[in-house]
């Protein structure tokens, strides 16, 4: 465990100028990702750079295995060994980062805590007292309406329950820039939509930069103000769209003509590259049939 | 109807109960009707009657405890040195990959047998009953506990690692909380061979506890009395999983 760990937050170098880059809650620039298998170097993440400015909300969008949760943990400061740069309000980092919260594609709530205890654990790490955690907690557990469960166990809670325990409990630490990772991927779409609402709506409020990751081409113009579409492995930047559409916004928005057109044109990007994976997959699987 | 019955307090014990009384009573009717032969196995009414009367002039209650503390130490041995053997090869890959066919290895070893080198180290005394109770307990705990912490999904880890826990916090607020279940299935196989293992002996070597009853109301050939004392091993068991299931309850809830 230990032998993988990254460091923590080690600002490297401060490149902040005042009225130059300090604009920008969050740039990433050039990044490159290359991971050594059996099968020789895959190149994950390509030169890929963006950059958020603070209260932005985008979304980043591409087909299934083009380098975004290897993107996402780069970011977060999980994973190390990649060339390029991360930067936060112009601060170089390497390492996890306080100002970063993260919320995960997988279900990560603590099974051995309660919905109140799974929300105030990042509280409770930075040594706040309990009664003030439990207070804040409460807050966050409102916010994504699960007021009522706080005392429940993640395992009477439904799948969808449970990821908004991960969002508020990644809120309750408050960070200034929220990176999601496909956080409604294993939920139906109806809930999907909802609940997208819902992380707007707190978005709106707390005016949180936040960075989306998903393959969701709806889920993408509904949240977002801008949509990084990325091309098939490896991961590079193919298109920035600008989505123009009124706040607030909610899941109504998906019914009008204007977002149609940027579901269209976004599909129209999207579709070559997820053939080009689609076909790799299959001659891939055809090549390890002939081999045996 | 039916789950909702399984779902009641008393529901599950009761059933319970029911089937092991039911047993019994085929049991009495086979013996009884000759099916099976009497002399070799009491009647169960017989068995019961003994109950009380090993209470009285064996001593039992004495012996019981005997037996139980004797398990207790074996449990706590196993505890603290299962469980930290099992870290020990968790935290380092090497030992763990050179090691673990032998640690599974052991569980198949018949440790009761090597009685007679325990006696020569620990003489003729309760030391050498819990020690080889410990010895027989050990390879389960030490594999479960290895298995507990590795099985710890990486997202969770993740999570904690986002929240910049430092390694000690990431131990003690993740992977043990995670680990746990798994390290009390460890600590319950463990007990079980710690349990046989511990009678056994007691019954080899002819010292301390029920075991030692066993042995002694066998060679009166009084098998009510033998079986009665069984009983109380059995009991001793019982008691000892309600605990450990009550203390696993208590520091990983939300199963
Ligand atoms: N630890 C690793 N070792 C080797 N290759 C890896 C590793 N992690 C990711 N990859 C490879 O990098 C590529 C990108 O993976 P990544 O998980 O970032 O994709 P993704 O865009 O998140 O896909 P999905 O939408 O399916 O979650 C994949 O081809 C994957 O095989
Ligand atoms: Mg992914």
């Amino acid at each position: 465990m230990a032998s993988s760990t990254v460091p923590r937050t080690t600002v490297v170098r401060s490149s902040a100028q005042p009225g130059g880059r300090e604009e920008h809650a969050l740039e990433v620039e050039n990044i490159v990702k290359r991971f050594e298998t059996a099968e020789g170097t895959v190149t994950a993440v390509d030169g890929f750079s963006l950059s958020v400015a603070p209260g932005e909300f985008l979304s980043v969008i591409g087909p299934s295995g083009c380098g975004k949760s290897t993107l996402f943990n780069i970011i977060g400061g999980l994973m190390g060994g990649y060339e390029g740069r991360v930067t936060v309000s112009g601060e170089t980092i390497s390492g996890t980062h306080p100002a970063i919260g993260m919320v995960f594609q997988e279900e990560s709530t603590f099974p051995w805590r309660t919905v109140i205890e799974n929300v105030a654990f990042p509280l409770e790490i930075i040594g706040m007292d309990k009664r003030a955690r439990q207070m804040r907690a409460r807050h966050f557990i409102a916010m994504v309406g699960l007021d009522g469960f706080e005392l429940r166990f993640p395992s009477e809670l439904s799948g969808g329950m449970r990821q908004r325990v991960s969002i508020a409990r990644t809120l309750a630490s408050e960070p200034r820039i929220l990176l999601m990772d496909e956080p409604f991927a294993a939920l139906d779409e109806q809930t999907r939509l909802l609940l997208g609402d819902k992380v707007l709506q707190i978005q709106q409020d707390l005016r949180q930069t936040t960075l989306l990751i998903t393959h969701n081409i709806t889920e993408a113009v509904q949240l977002s103000d801008r949509v990084l579409v990325m091309t098939y492995r490896p991961g590079r930047l193919k298109r920035v769209v600008k989505i123009d559409l009124p706040h607030p916004r909610d899941s109504e928005v998906i019914s009008s003509d204007a977002f149609g057109r940027y579901v269209a044109e976004i599909w129209h990007d999207l579709r070559v590259e997820a053939s080009l994976g689609m076909h790799e997959d299959e001659s891939r699987a055809r090549n390890e049939k002939s081999k045996r | 109807m039916r789950r909702a019955f399984a779902d009641t307090r008393f529901g599950p014990p009761a059933v319970g109960v029911a089937s092991l009384l039911l047993a019994l009573a085929l049991l009495e009717a086979l013996i009884a009707a000759g099916v099976i032969n009497g002399f070799i196995v009491p009647r169960p009414s017989q068995i019961i009657a003994a109950i009380p009367r090993i209470i009285v002039e064996e001593d039992v209650l004495d012996r019981f405890l005997q037996t139980a503390l004797e398990a207790l130490w074996a449990s706590l041995l196993l505890t603290v040195v299962g469980i930290g053997l099992g870290m020990l090869l968790f935290r380092f890959r090497l030992l763990r990959l050179a090691t673990e066919t032998w640690v599974a290895a052991l569980a198949s070893a018949p440790v009761v047998l090597m009685y007679p080198l325990f006696l020569v180290i620990f003489g003729r005394s309760a030391t050498t009953i819990v020690m080889i109770g410990f010895a027989a307990g050990l390879s389960p705990v030490i594999l479960k506990t290895v298995e507990g912490f590795a099985g710890t999904r990486k997202v969770l880890l993740d999570v904690g690692r986002s929240f910049r826990l430092t390694n000690t916090q990431l131990f003690h607020k993740i992977l043990l909380p995670a680990a746990l279940p798994t390290i009390f299935v460890g600590l319950r196989l463990g007990l079980i061979f710690a349990m046989i293992n511990i009678v056994g002996v007691e019954f080899l070597i002819n010292f301390g506890g029920l075991g030692q009853l066993i042995n002694e109301l066998a060679e009166r050939y009084d098998l009510p009395g033998t079986y009665g004392a069984i009983f109380f091993v059995v009991l001793v068991s019982v008691v000892f999983f309600f605990c450990a299931e009550r203390i696993e309850r208590w520091l990983r809830p939300g199963m």
